[in-house]
């Protein structure tokens, strides 16, 4: 450990050295002038009627990297899914283990009104998050993390065994997957509309409403759909982990 | 006091690096991962911000008005779903790495060494 | 043209979701099945792509956004033949690494064909690239998927180490280049990296730009596994599934390379010209230490994965030579050598995957004389060293000479003597391994306790020895190495390699080409190469050397010594010592790190100014 610190500390020390020194030589902060950002803020609502730039930026001019990024999201679930479920697999019977569960670990009654009371709401603040992405802030990566939440809530107001029902893993696989593909079909629904992959070829609509922007807001959803089941199937792995783990414990 | 972000994030990273280096615990070594994101995090959303300019969202203001930049937020939002992603599959790895090596302290790992 | 550029990334892509999908409902063959001709449907695609780019640079803008006055704002997709070759070949050894699984493994499901056809996206993707942020999205793609391939065997212990090390070492390294990036689009405004080289070009050399350059560098160095920033592979490799193996060795480290090669000279090219001497200096310098120090390491170990993992680290390191001479002739010459390397390479492991299929050990100790029933393995292994040393006529030797003659263009001389050093001494151990494991030469061996442990830590990917190769996994290792002499042989691919290089290097018709939509011309190449003298003497000398290498390790204990005790002693400790900074904990790795990216911007910020 010592060696390390006597290598590593020098070796910070003049990186940071030449970090803040390249640092210096950019405009000041606040003083923002590139051409890229400005030039898209001026014509995102008038060419995709998106008033909400982030959103038009990320799914519609730069939307090639967000498919990349999506399918990071994906390939980041199948290697977890590798990495626990034979963790899981070595484990016994799990009926046995949720009542040993439930008998140790009671969620107090707060917990459990706020809980169940929480979830309708969330739900419902998740579909209009990702629902509104191109017009408001938000979008298919914020809404589905909400609505990934309200799954969780379930389960922290003391029903695991509710949320195991709601979450039957083929299905939240499927929807996973058709999330994933849902963007791909939509960029290759450009490319058959006679121009190239991720064109926007779907009608603009008036800019401020729910139906405009044209694709963006079918790449909201399916980015949603897909965000909501990879971080479902994420934290249902841990979970079980969790879960299984404790019957060793007693 | 207008280098401060970018000093800010030079900070971060070398505290990120630093807690890496000397970590004993691997979630530990994860979370200073995830500091050092946080400071491309910082370092981005610095470098487009435009002072006195509004969010660029024009629900309720004239398609005129200055906005800070859009591209980075969306580089950002990139960069932060990275950021999950990498930290959820560390973190399984941690969990294989308590059960198969029975240690979940870097420092006792060595299995591949030479 | 039409849509052709997209369909390479966009059709694993699908397939992958779809195969996940159905992941509850395995059914392995089909998934064997569709995995292995969706990367055969890439491959040719993406050969169609070499072929069309051929003649003009394709340029391919996603979502219809074509540039405006000079500003780019969409992503675009820059096909020249170098980035679609590096796919066509990304595409061939995922095909082969694909067929191998088929008896490889005795269950995979889904998930697993899944995440190589992701991977295989996220490396075509990177390699056609035109925007510098879509090459980190794809850069954290092929890493993701990476650390869950090489976790794949996750039954036991050393790949939860060798995943995590990858894992660390390359996403710090990947926060470096979001760094750079971040600086660059800070000072340029600009993501796509012709309007950011037009942007730099008419700037001035500040410290902002040498820090970004040094910032990305060093980021691509850690992909690539140049020393410092290549313990982590060694781990990697030593723990990856061998169909995995193939991938990572074959492209996934030249991919590194490529990136610097890519942002070198479209990007940075104008503002970096005036220092051309010293940056040469630098990376030339920095990939000769890689090699010999890869080489070194290589000899030291026994466990082949590892050693043929250090073989590519000192290949890494010639590679940057012939890219860090900064000439097209060099980066011609690195194209061949990538091309010729990568698919020994390939077939080496593929070997030793054989091997550890029917004898379950992986270790050149225990395996001592257990290949002596195997003439064919034996046979192609012994060929890949030769391959490796660069004998004519394998496209190893056409790339290293390639990159000898650029070399000496420049005035660096003592490289071919370097060249040689390396390749003596990683084909001379696997030479060495060769005699132990196929011929059972040698003395009994003192057993190498850090390889042993590694090895009985490592249960057999298959379950229990078989006795003969079943085509399937013999097939891929004869082919690829077939395909390695078919290259070096090839007529004219050497010229197609110049011309490709030269064209690579025009960053003023890329630039042209991507934001104004005016075609590059093919720019003037000068005569092609000869098989020059010296190079065939170089090789000649290599080949020699190593056999050479081999039979003293082999047989040296029984020499009298002549050369001092002194003198073996020193090289033990040495070695023990070396050994021992290749520690396995990820702390150390990247303290390494730090120390490497801080050596590198200190020499660009001393020296390009």
């Amino acid at each position: 450990m010592r060696t390390r610190k006597v290598l590593f500390l020098p070796a910070a020390a003049v990186f940071g050295f030449l970090f803040v020194w390249g640092l210096s030589g950019l405009p000041a902060f606040g003083d923002y002038r590139g051409p890229y950002g400005i030039v898209l803020a001026q014509v995102a609502v008038s060419e995709r009627h998106a008033t909400e730039v982030v959103g038009a930026t990320t799914f519609d001019y730069r939307g090639f990297d967000t498919m990349g990024e999506e399918y990071i999201l994906f390939a980041a679930v199948l290697g977890l899914v590798i990495l626990l479920r034979q963790l899981r697999e070595e484990r016994e019977d799990e009926e046995e283990q949720q009542s040993d569960y439930d008998q140790r670990l009671e969620a107090s009654d707060t917990l459990r009104v706020l809980g169940i009371g929480l979830v309708g709401p969330l739900i419902l603040l998740g579909i209009y998050v990702v629902a509104h992405g191109h017009v408001t802030p938000g979008g298919g990566f914020q809404g589905g993390v909400i609505l990934a939440a309200a799954l969780m809530v379930v389960y922290l107001a003391g029903r695991y065994l509710a949320m195991k029902r709601v979450r039957p893993v083929p299905l939240v696989e499927l929807a996973e997957s058709g999330g994933a593909a849902g963007f791909v079909l939509v960029g290759v629904g450009g490319m058959i509309a006679g121009s190239a992959f991720l064109y926007n070829f779907l009608p603009l609509g008036e800019p401020g409403t729910l139906l405009s922007a044209g694709m963006i807001p079918l790449l909201n959803i399916s980015v949603g759909l897909e965000v909501t089941a990879a971080f479902v199937l994420l934290i249902s792995e841990f979970l079980d982990q969790q879960f299984v783990k404790g019957r060793d414990e007693t | 006091m207008s280098f401060l972000p970018y000093a800010a994030a030079v900070w971060l990273f070398l505290i990120g690096l630093y807690g890496i280096v000397t970590s004993r615990h691997l979630v530990h070594l994860i979370v200073c991962l995830t500091v050092v994101q946080s400071s491309t995090y910082v370092l981005l959303l610095a470098i487009g911000y435009r002072a006195g300019a509004e969010a660029p969202i024009f629900a309720d203001i004239p398609p005129e008005t200055p906005v800070v930049d859009p591209v980075v937020q969306a580089l950002t939002l990139t960069d932060v779903v990275v950021g999950a992603t990498v930290s959820a599959l560390l973190l399984g790895l941690t969990l294989q790495a308590q059960k198969r090596l029975g240690t979940v302290n870097p420092d006792e790992i060595g299995v591949l060494k030479g | 043209m039409g849509n052709l550029p997209a369909l390479p990334v966009a059709l694993p892509l699908l397939v992958a979701a779809a195969l996940a999908a159905t992941a509850s409902f395995p059914w392995r063959r089909m998934a064997d099945i569709v995995s292995l001709l969706t990367a055969v449907a890439v491959t040719v695609l993406c050969a169609l792509l070499l072929a069309r780019s051929a003649s003009e640079t394709l340029v391919y803008w996603y979502g219809g956004w074509q540039p405006r006055d000079g500003i780019a704002l969409g992503i675009s997709f820059v096909i020249d033949p170098i980035g679609a070759g590096l796919a066509t070949f990304a595409g061939l050894l995922m095909s082969v690494a694909l067929l191998f699984c088929w008896r490889y493994f005795e269950s995979v499901n889904h998930i697993f064909h899944a995440l190589m056809l992701v991977f295989l996206a996220a490396m075509i993707g990177f390699s056609l690239s035109g925007d510098l942020f879509n090459m980190f999205v794809f850069l954290e793609l092929m890493t993701i998927s990476a650390i869950a391939l090489i976790a794949h065997d996750i039954g036991h212990r050393p790949p939860i180490e060798g995943a995590l090390n990858f894992a660390v070492t390359n996403i710090v390294g990947s926060f470096l280049v979001l760094s750079g990036i971040g600086l660059i689009y800070g000072r340029t405004g600009a993501l796509n990296l012709a309007q950011i080289g037009e942007s730099l070009g008419q700037g001035t050399l500040d410290r902002l730009v040498i820090v970004a350059f040094a910032l990305l560098v060093a980021g691509f160095f850690v992909k690539a596994g140049l020393v410092p920033f290549h313990f982590w592979l060694a781990d990697a490799y030593a723990v990856a599934p061998t169909p995995v193996c193939i991938l990572l060795a074959g492209v996934m480290s030249e991919l590194g390379l490529y990136a610097i090669a890519r942002i070198y000279w479209t990007a940075f090219g104008g503002v970096l010209g005036s220092h051309e001497a010293e940056l040469q200096a630098i990376l030339v310098g920095i990939g000769i230490f890689t090699a010999l120090l890869g080489a070194v390491m290589c000899f030291l170990q026994h466990y082949l994965k590892r050693m043929l993992a250090f073989a590519t680290v000192s290949y890494i390191g010639l590679f940057l030579v012939g890219i860090g001479l900064l000439t097209p002739d060099g980066l011609a010459g690195t194209a061949m050598y990538v091309l010729g390397d990568g698919l020994v390479k390939a077939s080496l492991f593929v070997s030793v995957g054989i091997l550890q299929h029917l004898r379950t050990r992986v270790d050149e100790l225990r395996l001592w004389g257990l290949g002596r029933d195997l003439p064919f393995t034996g046979t192609i292994f012994v060929v890949g060293a030769f391959a490796l040393a660069g004998l004519p006529p394998f496209g190893t030797f056409l790339g290293k000479s390639i990159i000898e003659e650029a070399a000496l263009d420049q005035g660096y001389a003592w490289v071919p003597a370097f060249f040689m050093l390396a390749s003596i001494l990683t084909a001379g151990t696997v030479l060495r391994a060769a005699g132990r494991v196929f011929l059972g030469w040698g003395s009994v061996p003192e057993s190498d306790p850090l390889s042993e442990q590694a090895d009985l830590e490592t249960e057999p990917e298959a379950e229990g020895a078989r006795h003969r190769a079943p085509a399937v996994l013999f097939v891929p290792a004869l082919g690829l190495l077939l395909m390695g002499l078919a290259v070096g042989i090839w007529p004219g691919l050497g010229r197609a390699a110049q011309e490709a290089a030269a064209r690579f290097v025009d960053h003023q018709a890329y630039t042209t080409a991507v934001l104004y939509g005016l075609p590059a011309a093919q720019p003037p190449v000068w005569a092609p190469h000869a098989l020059m003298g010296h190079g065939l003497l170089y090789a000649l000398g290599s080949t020699v050397g190593a056999l050479a290498l081999a039979l003293l390790a082999l047989f040296g204990r029984n020499l009298p010594y002549r050369v001092s005790r002194r003198l073996v002693d020193v090289a033990r400790a040495g070695s023990v010592r070396l050994r021992a900074l290749h520690s396995g904990h990820p702390g150390d790795y990247v303290a390494w790190l730090t120390l490497g990216v801080a050596v590198l911007g200190g020499l660009f910020g001393l020296t390009l100014r």
